[in-house]
């Protein structure tokens, strides 16, 4: 436990050598510096983990020095690792490491290797921070630094315009979120005297009723951070638009870590949320209704990584929903399986898209599976997750979240459980299209001439190995992990076996349901897919869905184009309140080209006005 | 040897510097940086060394005009020593960023330089008021100069509008301390300009509020807020890349430092009761300064604007009268004046290679300078508040100490931090992301002499950021002073 | 002891007032920078004769004190406008006053 420290610390220390360094170390060393860092930690990860769960303690502290002292507010950097921070830090370093190690492959024809690598590292520290602060300050730097490197990572290619945009408007869109978090960090720090996360649920259970306002105020603007940082709804814009990053970060950052933090926040201040259930039923329903846009979104994209994305939004959505109705456990069970099989997912569409020259269009793709049986095996078994199938990660995940749900007891149980059952044949559907588009069919277009030298061959092992392993945990993760989980709160989770209740049955066959209708609308002939698209209603509606729901588009009128036109246009760049200003300039010299006017440079005129001048004074004296 | 030794000291190398351009004209640049390093290691010296048992760093006290009660008063407490430090560090920041910048009378330039500096350090330590007024003016003479005689295009404009929003607003408070001394002498009936004294005047409160405002005008148009800010753009803009970062770095500073040290001391009930106009022209400035940063091209002049929003969270942060909003406010002092003077000293440096600051002529120029772009974006995150870094704690503390006072106002202020994001992050791309452009086939990136003085500003902003509790401790004995009421 | 002749007071300081005007006039009227500076003169010794009138009168030696002034002032101011006659001839290159007019508003 006194190496505690050292998980973030080694993240930290790839990334400033990488940085001091400048870029000017050889490929394989900032490789072994940056997937090594992350290796280590990962390694370390699972000797602390071992020793913290043969050990009788509730949590591992590590202080080093006070941050700030001000008055009542005390934090310091203090680790604190307990179960939940475990299984984050566990998917954090381990899917992290594997994700590095793919991405030593991926990355290695681009420029700006070292640059990559640099704020990979510093995102690995960042959201370690983040989920192992012990206040809410520091994960508030956790918080705040993964949005910074997702800002970087997104606009890594930043010769290209469209991805700096993209950048910013993640970073802009989430720090809408932030400011609800730092809110409502204010708003405890008012209520509590502490930052300490610790302290904040003690006094949540000491002192707070059930349904107190204060309480309920500051459980939302908590949810509304989350929001932002987990692109749920309505501030998920931001992460379709972020797959401009490079497609490693896609699974790592935007799909396994953070865009989970959102989820880690709402299971850390469990103990609040409890004691307010229109705030439990808010995040129920902010998972659900993302759930649902999602999804349908999802249907009609062309983008592989888009697809993902809006694959990955329903998916917390699943989270949240899992929080909102009590089933702590098994939401964070969903976000440890999610992990492993997004992330397979996106690395194994990284590998085709680079197959296809950089080509994500699905309707240009086709056939691929016996061109590419690595990724497509690996794509097979996230894909099998991510529907759920019985026996896979996911499934387990899943079906404990529906059976919490259907087993929840309030007013809206059966509605919600209806909604995400919903929800989960449409995943189906959207997956077995995305497998259908890219790997069966006829071949739409060439691909890249695959040298077997290239580092990123997918059958080279820097590639093989990060897959083989998240295949293994996609599948075998779900047996694990359930009852690690499960220690986590105090709801213990919910089996999901193959009971031979109707509900159990029914969650067990949906997936099937849509997997089969996915096949008949996508895949086979049997069906005519032109009656379709022809139809005019349905091209309206694949519309509407396909520009996610036409947030994007209220957004930019209702604030970015009136903002852009205030401050662009040259209605104000001179700023009004130099009016003014300028208005006392004007008036001065107004007086004083008046009065120079008289001075005409005439000597005889000045010696007439002096005389007139006397006579007058003269005169003056005499009459009055 | 007393630390006050400082302000001669520099007042003479201004002198020889001015002279030493006879001899080689690259004899003042060197004159001025050893004195801005002496001056920085004798500060780090003296703050290692500790205070006295009075909590001082330094003082002296010696009669100057006893017929009025003036004498020069100096004290140097932990507030002070912060501000001077961080004077002397700028002031190698500045000599340095100017290096190659000046075509002309180097020497008066760096005779300039100092004796700003000089006039900065008094202010930060004298507590006479007269004495204070004094150095006051010192320091502005000097500026203008700077401006007037190497600002860019429009040098002229600027530097009037510089020297009057300055010198009347000096007048007011000149004015205000006379009469506040003139008031002061007729209860308690000795004329005096001595600060300890002054804090304990009988004034009724009619007199007080306008006394106050007499004050708090003149200090807010250096600081600068809304509504008296506009000189500041034309005058970043215009003058010369020293004279912009110490305008910004530490010129601002000496507003912030006069409403926290003169303002809610001398009159702590009147300000009390204007609180809530205090903060509220602290968010005004924050939204309206952010807002008008978004609306810039020029490089320059957006940073400007960014700094009238930044210099809108220390009004906040004073004027919710509670330690964290003050401290807040002070670490926001330090950690601005690193950042800013970073992103004027890269302003100065693009337009010394590019002619330009228009950031429509810039853009993709990460690929031709990466050096260049790293260093942007570190300073442009900074100034964003990312944590860890240390705007963010100033204005973390400035925050959190203002949600006690006024939660409706805190937000408001908290939507600034977006806004910081968005003009941030526009600057950063108009200027160094997206297409490189074709017109800048290429550029040199910094060197060695500009390379060092970002390290060194980097590690500054990175200290301030994870462990501000060594600036914290510094000031706590004068914030622990002053008398808040809950 | 001569008697003096009496010449009322009255008639001097109308001949001085004479004076006066006439070199007022003179001032205003010429344009040549010498007859301004004669005419200046002459409006100077006006003043003067009418301080000795003045100073006769009341038998106070304070008027001929002012008028000995006036002679220094004279002298001065002549040594003074000379050598700006001299300059004006030879930068405009005319001893016309209007045609110095610089500085204007």
């Amino acid at each position: 436990m006194h190496l505690l420290w050292a998980i973030p610390a080694l993240p930290l220390a790839g990334f400033l050598i990488l940085f001091l360094t400048e870029g000017r170390l050889p490929k394989p060393v900032v490789s072994s510096i940056g997937a090594g860092s992350v290796g280590l930690a990962a390694l370390l990860t699972g000797y602390i983990g071992w020793q913290f769960v043969s050990s009788d303690t509730t949590e591992f502290v590590s202080s080093s020095w006070t941050w700030m002292i001000v008055g009542d507010l005390d934090v310091s950097f203090r680790l604190w690792l307990d179960e939940l921070s475990l299984v984050m830090v566990g998917v954090i370093t381990g899917v992290g490491f594997l994700i590095h190690w793919y991405a030593t492959g991926y990355m290695s024809d681009e420029e700006g290797y070292s640059r990559f690598f640099c704020y990979m590292n510093l995102f690995v520290f960042a959201m370690l921070m983040l989920v192992m602060g012990d206040n809410l300050l520091l994960l508030f730097l956790g918080w705040e630094g993964v949005g910074l490197c997702s800002y970087l990572l997104i606009g890594f290619f930043h010769k290209i315009p469209e991805f700096g945009y993209a950048a910013r408007k993640a970073f802009v869109v989430t720090r809408v979120g932030d400011t609800f978090l730092i809110i409502a960090l204010f708003l405890l720090f008012h209520q509590v005297s502490s930052l300490n996360i610790q302290d904040g649920l003690l006094f949540a259970r000491e002192n707070m009723s059930e349904g107190s306002t204060i309480n309920t105020i500051i459980c939302l603007l908590l949810l509304g951070g989350a929001v932002g940082k987990s692109a749920q709804v309505p501030l998920q814009t931001w992460l379709p638009d972020a797959m401009a990053g490079p497609t490693p970060v896609s699974a790592l950052i935007h799909a396994a870590t953070m865009v989970t933090a959102g989820v880690y926040l709402i299971a850390r201040m469990q103990d609040f949320f409890l004691l307010s259930p229109t705030a439990m039923l808010c995040v129920a329903v902010v998972g659900l209704v993302t759930l649902l846009i999602a999804s349908f979104t999802a249907l009609v994209q062309s983008d592989i990584k888009r697809v993902l994305a809006y694959s990955t939004m329903s998916q917390i959505g699943y989270m949240f929903f899992a929080l909102g109705v009590g089933a702590w456990s098994a939401g964070l069970f969903h976000l440890m399986t999610h992990a492993f099989f997004k992330a397979l997912l996106f690395l194994a569409s990284g590998s085709v898209i680079l197959a296809m020259h950089h080509e994500q269009n699905m309707f240009k793709m086709g056939g691929l599976w016996k061109k590419l049986p690595v990724p497509f095996i690996g794509m097979l078994v996230g894909s099998a997750a991510l529907v759920a199938l019985p026996l896979t990660s996911g499934f387990f995940s899943k079906d404990a979240i529906l059976l919490k749900a259907w087993k929840n007891d309030s007013d809206f149980s059966t509605l919600f459980w209806t909604v995400a059952v919903i929800a989960a044949f449409l995943t189906s559907l959207y997956t077995v299209r995305m497998m259908a588009l890219t790997f069966f069919g006829k071949p739409q277009s060439e691909m890249h001439e695959l040298k077997k030298e290239s580092l990123w061959h997918p059958s080279r092992i820097r590639t093989v190995v990060p897959f083989a392993l998240l295949a293994v945990l996609s599948i075998a993760g779900g047996w694990l992990g359930f009852e690690f989980t499960g220690r986590l709160f105090d709801d213990k989770g919910v089996h999901a076996e193959l009971h031979f209740d109707p509900i159990a049955l029914l969650t067990l066959g949906i997936p099937f349901a849509g997997v089969v209708v996915g096949y008949f609308l996508f895949a086979s002939d049997l069906l005519d897919r032109r009656i379709l698209i022809k139809n005019r209603m349905s091209e309206l509606v694949s519309k509407f869905w396909g520009s996610g729901w036409g947030f994007d588009k209220a957004y930019d009128t209702m604030i970015v184009n009136p903002f852009r036109f205030i401050a662009q246009t040259r209605l104000n760049r001179n700023d009004v309140v130099d009016l003014f200003f300028k208005l006392i300039k004007f008036l001065a010299s107004l007086f004083h080209h008046i009065l120079s006017m008289f001075q005409t440079g005439h000597i005889r005129w000045y010696a007439f006005t002096m005389l007139g001048g006397l006579l007058l004074v003269l005169l003056t004296v005499v009459w009055i | 040897m007393s630390l006050l030794w400082l302000i001669p000291l520099l007042l003479v190398a201004g002198v020889v510097a001015w002279l030493s351009e006879r001899v080689r004209t690259t004899l003042p640049n060197w004159i001025s940086l050893i004195t801005f390093i002496v001056a920085t290691l004798w500060v780090t010296v003296v703050w290692f060394s500790g205070p006295d048992t009075n909590g001082l760093y330094a003082n002296w006290v010696q009669d100057w005009i006893p017929r009025f009660g003036i004498d020069f008063r100096f004290e140097v407490d932990g507030l002070s020593l912060m501000l001077i430090g961080l004077t002397t560090f700028l002031g190698v920041v500045a000599v340095v960023s100017s290096w190659t910048e000046t075509k002309t009378r180097h020497g008066f330039f760096q005779f300039n330089i100092l004796w700003v500096m000089a006039g900065v350090v008094g202010v930060f330590s004298a507590f006479d008021l007269f004495l204070f007024f004094f150095f006051w003016e010192v320091m502005l003479i000097p500026m203008y100069f700077l401006i007037a005689i190497w600002g860019h295009e429009d040098k002229e404009y600027a530097s009037m509008k510089f020297f009057l929003f300055t010198q009347i607003s000096g007048l007011l408070m000149l004015v205000a301390i006379v009469a506040l001394v003139w008031f002061n002498a007729s209860s308690s009936g000795s004329l005096t300009f001595n600060y300890f004294e002054l804090v304990n005047a009988d004034l009724d409160s009619t007199t007080a509020k306008l006394l106050m405002l007499g004050f708090f005008i003149a200090f807010i148009t250096k600081l600068p807020s809304v509504p008296v800010h506009t000189w500041l753009p034309d005058a970043h803009t215009q003058a010369p890349t020293a004279g912009s970062v110490i305008l910004a770095g530490i010129l601002l500073k000496t507003g912030a430092y006069g409403i926290i040290r003169f303002v809610i001391t001398l009159f702590p009930d009147v300000s009390q009761d204007f609180c809530v106009w205090g903060m509220s022209l602290g968010v005004v400035s924050i939204l309206y300064g952010g807002y008008l940063a978004y609306s810039q091209t020029d490089f320059k002049r957006l940073v400007a604007y960014s700094s009238i929003a930044h210099m809108g969270f220390i009004l906040v942060g004073v004027y919710s009268f509670n330690k964290l909003g003050t401290q807040g406010a002070i670490i926001t002092m330090i950690a601005h004046g690193f950042s800013t003077a970073a992103l004027f000293m890269m302003a100065g440096s693009l337009q010394e290679r590019l002619h330009s600051r228009e950031m429509s002529k810039m853009g993709g120029l990460w690929v031709r300078a990466p050096r260049m772009g790293a260093v942007t974006m570190f300073f442009v995150i900074a100034s964003v508040g990312m944590p860890g870094l240390g705007n963010f704690i100033g204005e973390f503390l400035v925050l959190i100490g203002a949600f006690q006072k006024s939660i409706v106002l805190t937000v408001f202020a908290t939507i600034g931090i977006v806004v910081a994001a968005v003009y941030g992050l526009s600057l950063m791309q108009r200027s160094f992301q997206g297409v490189p452009n074709p017109n800048v086939p290429k550029m040199r990136d910094f060197a060695f002499r500009e390379m060092s003085v970002m390290v060194l500003l980097m590690i500054a902003l990175v200290w301030v950021g994870i462990y501000p509790q060594s600036l914290l401790r510094m000031s706590d004995t004068f914030v622990s002073m002053l008398e808040f009421v809950s | 002891m001569t008697t003096a002749i009496n010449i009322p007071l009255e008639h001097v300081f109308f001949l001085a007032l004479i004076l006066f005007l006439i070199g007022a006039f003179g001032v205003l009227i010429r344009r040549n920078i010498i007859f301004m500076l004669l005419s200046l003169e002459l409006m100077m010794n006006a003043c003067g004769l009418a301080f000795v009138a003045a100073g006769a009168r009341w038998a106070e030696p304070d008027g001929q004190i002012m008028f000995m002034f006036i002679l220094a002032l004279a002298a001065a101011e002549v040594a003074v406008a000379l050598g700006l006659v001299v300059q004006l001839a030879r930068r405009f290159e005319t001893l016309d006053i209007d045609r110095a007019e610089e500085l204007n508003g």
